[in-house]
C-alpha cells in the first residue's frame, strides 16, 4: 500500500500528462481542416470568388470530402523506393509537428484550477526543444525524397532541405532577443514576462523585439514552406517536391504536417511576441486569446498567400544569407548591448 | 544622348527606366509595394465575389446568340414551315444536316409547300453553329435558337430529329434584354 501511495502522484502526472497529449492531438486534428476550409474560402475571396462552396452549407464539408478523398486513393510504391524508409517519413514528419505544439502555452498553471498548466510540457530549454523538432522535421523530407527511388523527388527533398537549413539559422536568431529580454528559454517563462510589468518588459516583445519579430515572421514563411517561399514545392521545375511519388493518406500526411508546422509557428509568434494568453477578462479565458491570437497569424499567412508571388532560387538564399541572417545577428547584438545598458 | 554614337531622331522615345533594384532605397520599394499589393488583395476580400454560379445562375445571352436549332410551323394552320428544299444541306458546311423530302398529298398535308421534309436531321456533334442554314432557308423554316445546353451522354442522343427541333424547346436559357 505504502507503495502505492507513493506511486499516485506519479501516476496522476502520467495521466495527466496522457489527457493532455490526447488533447493537443485531438485540438490538432480538429482545427487542421477547418485551417484547410480557411484557407481556401479566404483565398476565393481574396481573389473575388466564393471558394468551395458545394459539399454542404457553404463547403464546410469539403475538408471531410477531401480526407475521404485522400483516404481512397491508392499509396503506391515506386519499384525504385525502399519501403519501409517511405512509409516512415510522413510519421516522423506528422509526429515531429505535433511534438513541437507541445510546448505551445495556452495557459498559465492553475487557469483551470487546481495546479494544471494549460501546455503540453514546459521544458526549460522551450525553444531548443521547438528548433530540435523543427530540425528533426528535415528527416521525414530527406527520408521521403530520397526513399521515393525518384530524381524529382530527390531534387525536391534537397531543396527543402536548403531552405529550410538557410532560414532556421535566421529563425533561431531571431528567437535569441526574445529569449535574452525575458532571461528564460521556456515559452511559459516568456509569457509570463510579457504580463508582470517589470521594467519594460511588461508589453509584448513585438514592441522591444519589432525587427526580431519581422525576422522570425519572414523566416517563419520559408520555415513552413508558405508563399513567398513555397519553392519546395515548384510543379514546373521539379513536378511536386519531396511528396512527388507519394500518394493517398501518406501524402495527406505530408500535407497535415505542413499545416501543423504553420499552427506551430503561429502559436511561437503568439508566445513569443504577441503576449500568449494574456488579454482582458477573467484567467480561464487565457485559451480563448491563444487561439485566436494564432487564427490571426494563420489568417496573415493565407493573406500573404494570396498576395506576393514566388521568389526566385537565387533570391530565397540571397535573402536569406545576405540579409535576414547579418539583420538577425545585428538584432541580438543589439538587444545584448541594450540589456547591458539598461 | 551625346554619347550615342549616331543621332536619335525626334520620333524615338527614351525608355522610361524605374529606379536601380537592390540597396536601402530597394529594400525601401519592395517593403512599400508589399504593403500596397497587401492592400490590394484586402480590398477584394471586402468586395462581393465575381463568380456567377453557373448551374444555378446563368449569364444571358444576345438575342442574336446561336445556339441550337428550331424548326417552325405556322401558327394559324399549324403547317411545318419547312418544305424539305435541302437548301440548308448544301450551305452547311460541316454537312450535318440530313433532309430527305417527300410529296404532301391531300390527306397528308404537311406542310405548306408541295414537298415537305419527312426526314429532318441535324448532327449536333457536328454543327458549328455558324448559321448558315438559317441564312440559307428561303422560308424561314430553321432558325437558330438560344439553347447551349446540349451536353449528353451519347452520341446517338445528340442526333436531333424533327420532332426534337420542332417541339418547343424547354427555355433554359435567359436572354438578355434590350440594352443590357
Amino acid at each position: 500500500m505504502a507503495l502505492l501511495a507513493q506511486a499516485a502522484p506519479v501516476l496522476e502526472t502520467t495521466l495527466v500528462q496522457l489527457v493532455k497529449a490526447v488533447a493537443i492531438f485531438a485540438f490538432i486534428l480538429q482545427v487542421v481542416p477547418l485551417i484547410l476550409l480557411l484557407e481556401r474560402k479566404l483565398l476565393g475571396r481574396f481573389q473575388s470568388r466564393y471558394g468551395p462552396n458545394r459539399v454542404g452549407a457553404y463547403g464546410l464539408l469539403q475538408p471531410l470530402a477531401d480526407v475521404f478523398k485522400l483516404l481512397s486513393k491508392e499509396s503506391s510504391t515506386p519499384a525504385t523506393a525502399v519501403p519501409w524508409m517511405m512509409a516512415i517519413a510522413p510519421v516522423i514528419s506528422v509526429s515531429t509537428a505535433v511534438a513541437a505544439l507541445a510546448i505551445i502555452p495556452f495557459g498559465p498553471q492553475g487557469a483551470w484550477g487546481g495546479d494544471l498548466g494549460l501546455y503540453g510540457i514546459d521544458v526549460p530549454i522551450g525553444l531548443l526543444y521547438f528548433f530540435a523538432f523543427g530540425s528533426l522535421a528535415f528527416y521525414a523530407l530527406m527520408l521521403g525524397g530520397w526513399a521515393s527511388g525518384s530524381k524529382y523527388s530527390f531534387l525536391g527533398s534537397m531543396r527543402s532541405a536548403a531552405q529550410l537549413i538557410s532560414y532556421e539559422v535566421a529563425i533561431g536568431l531571431s528567437l535569441l532577443g526574445v529569449a535574452m529580454t525575458a532571461g528564460s528559454l521556456s515559452l511559459v517563462d516568456i509569457v509570463e514576462a510579457q504580463g508582470s510589468g517589470e521594467g519594460a518588459f511588461g508589453m509584448w516583445f513585438v514592441i522591444p523585439q519589432f525587427v526580431g519579430f519581422l525576422i522570425f515572421l519572414v523566416a517563419g514563411f520559408a520555415e513552413t514552406a508558405r508563399p513567398p517561399f513555397d519553392l519546395p514545392e515548384g510543379d514546373a521545375e521539379i513536378v511536386g517536391g519531396y511528396n512527388t511519388e507519394y500518394g493517398g493518406m501518406r501524402f495527406g500526411s505530408f500535407f497535415m504536417a505542413e499545416y501543423i508546422e504553420v499552427i506551430v509557428i503561429s502559436g511561437v509568434a503568439t508566445a513569443c511576441f504577441f503576449g500568449g494568453w494574456h488579454g482582458p477578462g477573467p484567467e480561464a479565458l487565457a485559451p480563448l486569446w491563444v487561439v485566436l491570437k494564432m487564427f490571426a497569424f494563420i489568417v496573415l499567412f493565407i493573406w500573404v498567400r494570396a498576395t506576393l508571388p514566388r521568389l526566385r532560387y537565387d533570391q530565397l538564399m540571397t535573402f536569406g544569407w545576405k540579409v535576414l541572417l547579418p539583420l538577425a545577428t545585428l538584432n541580438v547584438l543589439v538587444t545584448a548591448i541594450l540589456l547591458v545598458v539598461i | 544622348m551625346s554619347d550615342t554614337p549616331y543621332a536619335l531622331s525626334d520620333d524615338v522615345i527614351a525608355v522610361q527606366r524605374g529606379p536601380e533594384p537592390g540597396g536601402l532605397g530597394g529594400a525601401y520599394r519592395v517593403f512599400g509595394a508589399t504593403l500596397r499589393g497587401l492592400r490590394t488583395t484586402l480590398g477584394r476580400l471586402a468586395e462581393k465575389p465575381v463568380t456567377v454560379e453557373y448551374p444555378e445562375e446563368k449569364t444571358p445571352v444576345y438575342p442574336r446568340f446561336r445556339g441550337r436549332h428550331k424548326l417552325h410551323k405556322f401558327e394559324d394552320s399549324n403547317l411545318e414551315k419547312c418544305v424539305g428544299c435541302s437548301l440548308c444541306v448544301a450551305a452547311c458546311p460541316a454537312e450535318c444536316i440530313r433532309v430527305v423530302a417527300a410529296e404532301n398529298t391531300p390527306d397528308h398535308q404537311v406542310s405548306a409547300g408541295e414537298r415537305y421534309a419527312a426526314v429532318y436531321e441535324i448532327n449536333m456533334t457536328r454543327c458549328i453553329f455558324c448559321g448558315y442554314c438559317e441564312v440559307a432557308c428561303p422560308f424561314d423554316a430553321i432558325t437558330m435558337g438560344n439553347d447551349y445546353e446540349l451536353a449528353d451522354y451519347d452520341r446517338s442522343d445528340l442526333i436531333f430529329t424533327k420532332e426534337m427541333l420542332l417541339a418547343e424547346p424547354v427555355e433554359r436559357t435567359p436572354l438578355r434584354r434590350e440594352g443590357e
